[in-house]
């Protein structure tokens, strides 16, 4: 691996720049067209049962959005799916990859399954939980609680936000497992010893060792999920229905009826471009949140 | 400070599928050694002799599966690795990379919860010792490998345990570096006086570190003796041939009366040998060891050992030049002075000193006559 000199010509970086040229513009005809048209529509009145009242609309759009109750309810929804998976997803992931990480019989064969569900298509979880364990008649949930005496729960009707939490979680946590499980492999085996000898505890040993060895990569799982969990639609899609009421209706979800039910595409415009201010705040702070850790680990 | 008694220790390894040295069921093999107080021990061998095994068995990172483990006369065969307050430096240095350096030494003792105060000063008395009081704020990653040897030990030392381990501490260094680490250990070595024990492959290192080696093959301990015991009566033909550069030469030899003869050489033998050779019944064949450094260039060899040979291979060290010397079937090193006039292919008479030589018996590999060699104190030694 040489390294180019770092006093290298211009000239030899001319080329780099139009050999980058094709990939750069790809990337912004694909990012920039969608969202300047999706902003174009969200000022204008458009709607898919009028078509003949088209013109420009100021930020009506906009009004009606954020005077919307649904609106907000659709956004707080999203926070909490997001959070709450997020939640469950790193610590369950967490828990399960440090006891794969560990030796026993069957581990090859134990792992295989537990990162089964993540190659599941999200309408066929959404479809497994609706029907074979939620349901309340014949669901798998629903007959445990049966046999131990107990009165099947409504789930999708009584706990639709859970419900949705649960399938989403269990549809992303080997995605976690399986790359925490590369961050412990990463682990030398010489620094846990070291730290035994300086006399660590296993929590210390955890805490002081592992974790921090793992910052990086609980970065990148963090940062992807959330980025995936933002757009979730297809497990409520094929379950609640954003419902009752609005119970499950998240972002996604609320654009999607906007634009396929009231046929508003200025309106569900508008509410795709509040979609695109979230994730960007999202990932505002998550990376504020990494650098602040980088910084406090320099500082140690 | 500490004794540590090893009292028949083992470590067998189940022959699990996959794991890796299964093929030596036993790593180490009925270990016993008692250290004096504030002793250096080496423990030095080829790879796979279970000289890190056994020191990983002290630190507690490996369980014996005999024998027992007594440091300060307390077992501590059971005893977890963090309560044994034993300080190891790896070979790979295992500094945690996200600490700075000051944390990375400060760590054991933030554990035990010492007053801050004295842990500043404990670690910069080490980093003082040590000369990196001005790496303390530095991470790992930007430190030189010669920088994190230092840091490695600074970890250790701030702990002042009872008994330090060195895991071939300075084999990632470049050889000028791993000259200076080596003095620089024995300094530190004197200045702490803490019971070290200390594994290399290097036979150099272990002759001028150690204050008495170990010596080990195959898991089971070849001799424990002062490095002038070793070089000057080791136990067996293996030992002789590890320790000292170039290694001994061997030549079987036949005994015609009161001379060794094989192709090439012949050498009378001084009465101890002559004793040597009948004791335990008549010995006809047995092995010559004779080292490099005990061969000269004469023309007349008048009574002395004689060897004869064709010179192969030439390597001029500087102040002295080492010639590959065939004499038969056996490739023979000598060590020769600097500007030798001789060139591939000549003929060359060299002569030895029949007391320099030591005998072998032909099958068990055992010196023969040890105990009538002449004995030095190991106080001497150790001087």
């Amino acid at each position: 691996m040489s390294a180019p000199p770092a006093n290298a010509s211009p000239k030899r970086r001319a080329p780099t720049k139009r050999l980058m040229a094709p990939s750069v513009l790809f990337l912004l005809v694909w990012m920039i067209v969608p969202l300047a048209m999706t902003l174009y529509y969200s000022f204008q009145d458009y709607n898919l049962m009028m078509p003949d009242m088209r013109g420009f609309a100021g930020g009506l759009s906009y009004e009606l959005l954020f005077t919307d109750p649904v609106f907000w309810d659709a956004l707080l929804n999203t926070l909490l799916l997001v959070a709450t998976c997020l939640l469950v997803t790193v610590v369950a992931g967490l828990a399960l990859a440090l006891l794969f990480n560990r030796t026993f019989v069957g581990r090859g064969i134990a792992r295989t399954l537990a990162i089964s569900p993540f190659f599941v298509m999200p309408v066929v979880t959404g479809l497994i939980w609706k029907y074979m364990l939620l349901d309340p008649v014949y669901g798998l949930f629903s007959w445990v609680m049966r046999s131990v005496g107990l009165e099947p729960v409504q789930w999708l009707s009584s706990y639709p936000l859970l419900s949705v939490v649960m399938m989403i979680s269990w549809e992303w946590t080997p995605f976690a497992l399986l790359i925490l499980l590369t961050g412990l492999q990463s682990l030398p085996e010489d620094q846990l010893e070291a730290v035994r000898l300086d006399g660590a505890n296993r929590w210390q040993e955890f805490r002081h060792i592992v974790l921090p060895h793992l910052g990086q990569v609980l970065y990148v799982v963090i940062m992807l999920e959330s980025i995936f969990f933002l757009t979730s639609f297809a497990e409520i899609y094929a379950t609640t229905s954003g419902g009752p009421g609005t119970a499950t209706t998240n972002l996604p979800y609320y654009i999607y009826l906007g634009a396929f039910f009231q046929y508003d595409i200025g309106l569900s415009s508008a509410a795709a471009i509040g979609a695109v201010v979230l994730a960007n705040i999202f990932a505002i702070f998550l990376i504020r949140f990494v650098a602040g850790n980088l910084n406090a680990g320099s500082q140690r | 400070m500490a004794i540590v008694e090893l009292k028949g220790v083992a470590k067998r390894y189940d022959s699990a599928p996959g794991r890796k040295g299964n093929d030596h069921a036993n790593a180490v093999e009925d270990f016993n050694l008692t250290t004096k107080d504030g002793e250096f021990v080496v423990l030095v061998g080829p790879s796979g002799c279970g000289k890190s095994t056994t020191m990983r068995m002290i630190a507690g990172l490996e369980h014996n599966t005999a024998g027992e483990i007594r440091i300060n006369g307390k077992d501590v065969s059971n005893v977890e690795p963090r309560d044994r307050d034993i300080a190891m430096v790896f070979q790979s240095y295992a500094l945690y990379p996200h600490m700075s350096v000051y944390h990375n030494m400060a760590f054991a003792l933030e554990l035990k919860k010492t007053p801050k105060d004295e842990v500043k000063q404990r670690v910069q008395e080490a980093a003082r010792i040590l000369d990196i009081e001005h790496l303390l704020d530095r991470k790992p990653r930007a430190l030189s490998g010669g920088q994190r040897q230092r840091v490695a030990l600074g970890r250790a030392l701030v702990r002042q345990p009872q008994v330090f381990l060195m895991d071939e501490p300075l084999s990632n260094l470049d050889a000028r570096l791993r000259v200076e680490m080596r003095a620089e250990i024995t300094r530190l070595h004197r200045r702490l006086g803490v019971t070290t024990f200390y594994v290399t492959h290097d036979q150099t290192e272990a002759m001028t570190m150690g204050q008495r080696i170990v010596v080990m093959r195959d898991g089971r301990i070849q001799q424990i003796d002062t490095p002038y015991n070793l070089y000057e009566r080791p136990v067996n033909r293996f030992v002789a041939g590890f320790i000292g550069t170039p290694s001994m030469n061997f030549l079987q030899a036949d005994r015609q009366g009161d001379t060794l003869k094989g192709e090439g050489f012949s050498c009378p033998l001084n009465p101890r040998q002559q004793a040597a050779l009948e004791g335990g019944g008549q010995r006809s064949r047995c092995w010559l060891g004779i080292r490099p450094e005990h061969l000269h260039q004469v023309e007349e060899s008048g009574g002395r050992g004689r060897l004869e040979g064709v010179i192969e291979v030439i390597e001029p060290l500087g102040p002295v030049t080492m010639a590959q010397v065939r004499a038969g079937e056996t490739l023979i090193t000598a060590q020769l002075a600097a500007h030798l006039d001789v060139r591939i292919g000549d003929v060359l008479t060299l002569a030895f000193d029949p007391d320099h030589v030591h005998l072998f018996d032909i099958e068990s590999d055992r010196t023969l006559g040890l105990e009538a060699y002449p004995a030095t104190s190991s106080a001497q030694a150790t001087a």
